[in-house]
């Protein structure tokens, strides 16, 4: 099948031989698991569960809330010891609220019953289903995949993406997936397939994955599933790059994919779809690539949600020496972690333990105006004239030059010869500019809630005064009364 | 020369006429700019300010009495709208500052004397006579009234708290410009 031309993206070094060879292995039981009750992008779940009850495997302890967002269930049996707050796997280090469970051992599932032809359900069903079971976009973006089903049903996808495209340097856990259990991600496609009712299924499947290109094949072949090479780069597996090499469309600035008829899920989701359909069970577990030059034994676990860090690094036979740097997630849009003790959610595809060797230098020199970055950026923006309007205080120069398409994928901060860290400058003016945006917000609402007061304390000094004239009329209209009646008994007695 | 005479008179009434209807139908009340920036301003009346209320306040900026960066609880989001509003240059830079600040009750020290939630002026504190009282943070603009009315300083204004939701990354520190200096 003929590729399309695609703009920008990098080649960095891949480090994927440190795991990529070793097999699936499932992690034993941890004693304690702290499940976040935030795991996907949208409003938080509500705690439906109270301290001290025993839950078993599968059990929904956080109902979802609101449009965009996703229940959380209870990765294994146990007693519930805690619902407060806990570090929280991201870059600020602070907590969110959190459900801790210890393990009674057992590991037993919830009884459900599971449908014996998932074909036979309603496309409607389906996707209930998977927004019963939780399910986010195990890539990393975290969308709950129901409301994406939902909306692609409604907006008529023709054609449905499937994208085993893992371009991050280091992390493996999709490439084991689809070398592994390619025939339960095929059944997953397939269900998505039906649920969406697209005509079209594409599997793009980077080229440097051999040996899961070709077990997709062998397990695709006589459905209507296409399994299909796409280049090895970096940002491969950004969803908008995966539908310009396979269809050659791109998604508008402010659009979604579902705009021009498309629906991207990652792999992990599709298996996760499969699961939850055919067995009922909600996503409890994930795939994590546990690599990094500090690491004694990479690997690939599957990992129950809630699981901390350490745990899989102990796991993983420590560390062979200092590690420099721990980063969730990958190397160009991972995240740094200051401690291992944070819990792996739904969205964590890697933990990386890295050396001062695989860091480099990170001293940061003067632009040269190269252009590297904007030769580099996969979205087509200029990384440096915006960070340069950014540095001096100007973000909203830096919006009108597309600040908001930046996808921070970090291909300008990788390029850039003088180190500049271009990818910073943008996460920070992204997060001034909601902070303005919150901020005019609030105004707007305290705006009202003043007015609304002024109007109330003139109301009521209104009515007060209308309640004291009242009162003087009433007086006075006895008064007059009793002077008339004093005067008609004075002229009777005359 | 009639014909002259007669056309200007007719062309001198026509356009009164139009400049007549106009002045009617496009008629502005008051002054648009102060409206304007009355729109701008938090509108919390707080007088942090000097004026009074945030109409007072807008009267002043239109009349170029009083600098954009005047409202404290507005902070630099204000000013710079102010500024682009009045199409001034203002030097933002000092406003910011003052770090996002919030009410809060010290429940220990409050006698319930409902002194404060009468005062404030976004109806932020809820409270009841002998009950300890409680402030609303998404309704709180910081204009400080509550703290001044306080018998036992058991309402402070404190920095709000950092949130997860909240946070974000902060601006990063490079040599290019001390470089570029040099």
């Amino acid at each position: 099948m003929k590729l399309f031309k695609l703009r920008g993206g990098v080649h960095p070094e891949g480090w994927k031989g440190l795991a990529a060879e070793r097999a699936i292995r499932v992690l034993p039981l941890p004693e304690r698991l702290f499940v976040p009750l935030q795991q996907h992008v949208g409003a938080p779940a509500q705690p439906l569960i109270k301290v001290g009850e025993h839950v078993l495997k599968g059990q929904i302890i956080g109902a979802s809330q609101g449009f965009i967002s996703a229940p959380v269930h209870a990765s294994t049996s146990g007693r519930i010891v805690a619902i407060g707050d806990y570090t929280a796997a991201h870059p600020s280090g602070l907590a969110a609220p959190t459900v801790t469970i210890e393990s009674d051992g057992e590991d037993r599932w919830l009884e459900t019953d599971s449908p014996s032809d998932p074909f036979s359900l309603l496309p409607e069903e389906i996707a209930a289903a998977v927004g019963a079971a939780g399910i986010v976009g195990l890539g990393g973006a975290t969308f709950p995949s129901a409301v994406k089903l939902n909306l692609s049903r409604k907006n008529n996808v023709r054609t449905l993406i499937i994208n085993g495209g893992e371009c991050e340097p280091y992390i493996t856990c999709d490439d084991r997936l689809m070398r592994e259990r390619a025939s339960d991600i095929i059944e997953g496609v397939r269900l998505i397939r039906y649920a969406v009712g697209a005509v079209d299924v594409m599997v793009g499947i980077e080229e440097n994955k051999p040996a899961a290109l070709a077990s997709m094949r062998a397990a695709a072949a006589g459905t209507e599933v296409q399994v299909i090479a796409v280049p090895a780069m970096y940002p491969m597996g950004w969803d908008k790059q995966m539908i310009r090499a396979l269809t050659g469309r791109e998604v508008p600035a402010d659009g979604r994919s579902a705009d021009i008829g498309v629906l991207v899920h990652n792999v992990a989701t599709a298996y996760a779809v499969r699961d939850a359909v055919r067995f009922g069970r909600p996503l409890v577990s994930r795939l994590v690539t546990v690599s990094g030059g500090a690491v004694a034994e990479p690997g690939n676990l599957e990992v129950p949600i809630g699981t901390l860090v350490e745990t899989l690094f102990q796991y993983c036979g420590g560390f062979s020496e200092k590690p420099a740097r721990m980063v969730l997630g990958g190397p160009m849009m991972g995240i740094e972690l200051f401690t291992a003790a944070v819990p792996v959610v739904k969205g964590t595809s890697g933990v990386l333990a890295l050396t001062a060797r695989e860091i480099g230098s990170t001293q940061a020199s003067p632009c040269i105006r190269c252009s590297s970055c904007v030769r580099a950026c996969p979205v087509g923006l200029l990384p440096l004239e915006m960070a340069a309007h950014i540095r001096a205080g100007d973000s909203n120069a830096a919006v009108s030059r597309g600040l908001k398409d930046c996808i921070a994928c970090g291909c300008c901060s990788f390029v850039c010869p003088s180190h500049i860290p271009l990818v910073h400058y943008f996460n920070f003016a992204k997060g001034e500019l909601m902070e303005q945006e919150r901020g005019k917000l609030k105004q707007e609402a305290t705006r009202k809630l003043a007015d609304e007061r002024i109007a109330r304390t003139q109301r009521i000094e209104r009515e007060r005064q209308e309640a004291a004239e009242k009162r003087k009329a009433a007086r006075e209209a006895r008064e007059f009364a009793a002077k008339q009646a004093a005067l008609q008994t004075t002229t009777e007695v005359a | 020369m009639i014909t002259a005479l007669t056309s200007l008179t007719i062309l001198g009434a026509i356009l009164g006429l139009i400049l007549g209807v106009a002045a009617r139908v496009f008629r502005v009340e008051g002054n648009a700019l102060v409206a304007e920036l009355v729109d701008i301003l938090p509108g919390s009346q707080c007088g942090q300010c000097g004026f009074p209320g945030c109409a007072g306040a807008a009267q002043a900026l239109a009349e170029g009495r009083a600098p954009v960066t005047l409202c404290p609880p507005g902070g630099r989001a204000v000013a710079i709208a102010l500024a682009a509003k009045l199409g001034v240059d203002a030097d933002v830079s000092g406003v910011q500052d003052s770090v996002p600040m919030i009410a809060e009750v010290r429940e220990e020290l409050c006698i319930g004397c409902t002194r404060c939630f009468k005062v404030c002026p976004t109806d932020a504190i809820m409270g009841a006579a002998q009950q300890i009282h409680s402030v609303f943070r998404e309704a709180c603009t910081a204009c400080g009234k509550c703290e001044e009315v306080c018998p036992t300083e058991s309402v402070k204004l404190q920095p709000v708290p950092v949130t997860l939701h909240a946070w974000y990354w902060n601006k990063p520190v490079t040599q290019t410009m001390q470089t570029v200096a040099a």
